[in-house]
């Protein structure tokens, strides 16, 4: 136990808790939106995040980028980013529409018990990792250095880098775009609909397919981001990345009430915050029993999540 | 119909195999049954057998070290299969009952072990069961009371938890591991061990006498009071609380029991071993043998033994096979997941679907609207 640890760095554990929440919460907004919609767990959704990681390095690749590059001129390196996020989030989305269509639509015309789409889900996630860990002979890959952390402000002993700010901040302006998006289109209104009840859905002449095509999509989209943040914040990727990173996002997605957009923010950030003063408290090994302690006592007191289950409505 | 064709016809409610095995006399059915189990028996010796033999044993694995991995992958999945198939609580974190199996027989007698008890292998069983039981109930006490996918994610979490003590805590020994872990009793004539280093086989022996044990004991307390309540369960927490059955004493017994089963695994396993470490212990273990139960039916003893073995023969027949010039092995943990797919695709209810399950599920898609 190391009190004064934590009493003396807490500014900057919150500011990295923060940055690190965000990309938890990116990434929950895929668990929380497939499962408002199907109930399902998305196994592979930890994969989708770690085929965007591969996308970005890749497309970085091509302008002869790796670890050992220098770091180009600004303007360079805004356009890189862009591009890298744009990449990402295309692959990652066009990935989980595939899983969708190969792994869960196959099972929905079978009218499959609910246990067997979690069977194939693990099968999807299997099969990508596998791929990848046989192509990347299952080494790990560096980020070429584009954004040299500096502090951006500081406030007594906490400097805030330029990086977590940007995380941050990206992080709020999907948030904000998404919850937009659900509450206020036509499309984000089909979603809900479906995510209330499928079969009123489907007879008020809501295309289902299309609207669980969609919500893959976007979580897709949303993995390929928080992939991005988390390439320039940890600085490697492996096949395996995705894994424990995607428990721990589903954690927050559970911790938020899972199927609820504005749960997912909330279930990340606590968890990104948990998870740092855990590891200053006991030790950097036991942050994730921190982060599954503070689950367990948050679900013996609400058994639904912080702010319960709703993407429609909370669950009969 | 001729008989040919009613073997044929391997599914129907009454029909098929298993339509005609139940219609049988009991004699009958014992003496199948009893051939099978025979039959498991002799599967060390299968490599002898002309033309089909080689096909089945591994290449790249010693045949009897690959049957006593399937043994006691086989004995996890009925476990799970009583937590999962038949109470129907999503639990992902079995392998932590394994885990606590394994980990009491080696503090207990493992020289490297801080208690410096030193007890013999046979000595620790009991305490092992004991043990996971009680870990059983301790998880199971103030998380039964969440549904679904919370309680899913909750056991995931103390699987995870003793995993990280393992690796962490200087009593567990992380990575360094037990060494030494004594073998089963029991001496040949000529005084060498029957339980040895070099020869899988009669651990295997043991794996499957303790699976025909454990399959007599599911099956009759699936037949029971307690298996009906956990059906009840299942199918509707709420109508079967209304109807009086206690389902939180229930649900907790199927914790226990699901437990207490993973423990003698995890048991199995640190005896023929001799060695573990905390890396035998990662959650994809238990996601794979929660694979397993799925895919092989869930719900149903004898799909539950099939999936367990599957999983486990997969990936061990592949080693060391070479297709197309590139070694299989691999590969192959990316063909079993194209393989789990493509099975949940085509039998969605897994391999042997469970007869009752099959039966309700029929049932609730009548009072679905058609897709």
């Amino acid at each position: 136990m190391h009190f004064d640890d934590l009493a003396h760095n807490w500014g900057p554990l919150t500011a990295s808790g923060l940055a690190q929440g965000a990309i938890y919460a990116l990434f929950a907004l895929g668990y929380t939106l497939v499962y408002g919609v199907l109930r399902l767990i998305n196994f592979a959704h930890s994969e989708v995040f770690m085929v965007g990681s591969y996308a970005a390095l890749i497309t970085w690749g091509f302008f002869g980028l790796d670890e050992n590059s220098a770091t180009p001129p600004t303007t360079e390196v805004i356009g890189y980013v862009v591009l890298g996020v744009l990449v990402a989030a295309a692959i990652s989305g066009i990935t989980a529409l595939v899983v969708e269509l190969v792994a869960y639509r196959p099972l929905r015309r079978h009218n499959a018990p609910p246990l067997a789409f979690l069977i194939t889900a693990i099968g999807a996630s299997l099969v990508i990792s596998e791929a990848v860990g046989v192509a990347t002979h299952r080494n790990q890959r560096g980020v070429p250095p584009l954004i040299q952390p500096a502090d951006a402000f500081t406030i007594g002993n906490t400097h805030v880098t330029n990086l977590e700010i940007l995380i941050i901040l990206l992080t709020l302006v999907m948030m904000v775009g998404l919850d937009r998006f659900i509450n206020r289109t036509r499309l984000g209104r089909g979603i809900r609909a479906v995510a209330q009840s499928p079969d009123t859905a489907a007879l008020m002449g809501v295309n289902k397919d299309r609207v669980i095509s969609l919500v893959f999509l976007i979580g897709g989209l949303m993995a390929g981001i928080a992939a991005v943040m988390y390439l320039f914040k940890i600085g490697t990727t492996r096949y395996d990345a995705g894994f424990s990173l995607g428990i721990a996002a589903f954690t927050a997605a559970v911790l938020g009430g899972i199927g609820n957009l504005r749960g997912a923010v909330v279930g990340g950030i606590i968890i990104g915050l948990f998870e740092n003063y855990g590891s200053a408290l006991f030790g950097s090994n036991y942050r994730n029993v921190v982060t599954f302690v503070v689950l367990i006592v948050i679900l013996m007191f609400r058994p639904s999540g912080i702010l319960g289950e709703a993407l429609g409505r909370a669950r009969a | 119909m001729t008989t040919v064709q009613t073997i044929l016809r391997w599914r129907g409610p009454d029909g098929g195999v298993r339509g005609w095995f139940g219609r049988q006399p009991r004699l009958v059915r014992w003496t199948l049954l009893a051939a099978i189990a025979a039959g498991a028996y002799a599967l060390p010796y299968v490599g002898e057998v002309p033309v089909i033999g080689p096909q089945i044993v591994t290449e790249g694995v010693d045949w009897r070290t690959a049957l006593f991995n399937i043994s006691y992958f086989v004995l996890l999945a009925l476990g799970l299969n009583v937590v999962v198939g038949f109470a129907g609580l999503l639990d992902l974190g079995y392998v932590g009952f394994f885990a606590v199996g394994a980990y009491t027989v080696a503090l207990l007698a493992s020289p490297n072990s801080d208690f410096k008890t030193n007890w013999p292998w046979l000595a620790t069983v009991p305490v092992a069961i004991v043990i996971t039981m009680i870990s059983g109930v301790l998880l199971g006490w103030p998380t039964l009371r969440l549904r679904g996918d919370y309680l899913a994610i909750v056991t995931l979490g103390f699987a995870e938890i003793i995993r990280i003590f393992a690796e962490n805590t200087t009593l567990l020994r992380g990575d360094r591991g037990f060494s030494g872990i004594p073998h089963p009793p029991g001496k040949h004539a000529d005084g060498t061990p029957i339980f040895g280093v070099r020869d899988a086989g009669p651990y295997y022996w043991l794996g499957v006498s303790l699976i025909i044990v454990i399959v007599l004991a599911i099956r009759n307390l699936d037949r029971s009071r307690v298996g009906r309540s956990w059906l009840a369960i299942r199918e509707d927490e709420d109508a079967a609380a209304i109807m009086g059955v206690r389902t939180f004493k229930y649900k907790l017994w199927a914790f226990a029991i699901g437990a207490c089963v993973g423990g003698l695994g995890g048991v199995m396993f640190a005896g023929q071993n001799g060695f573990m470490n905390s890396a035998s212990f990662q959650i994809q273990f238990s996601v794979l043998i929660l694979a397993g139960v799925v895919m092989g039916g869930s719900g149903n003893i004898a799909g539950a033994i099939l999936g367990g073995a599957l999983i486990s023969y997969i990936p061990d027949r592949l080693r060391g096979v070479e297709i197309a010039g590139q070694d299989a092995f691999q590969y192959r943990f990316l063909m079993f997941g194209i393989a789990i797919i493509l099975i949940m695709i085509f039998r969605p209810q897994g391999l042997i679907p469970s007869r009752r399950r099959a039966m309700e599920l029929k049932d609730r898609a009548k009072e679905v609207a058609p897709q």
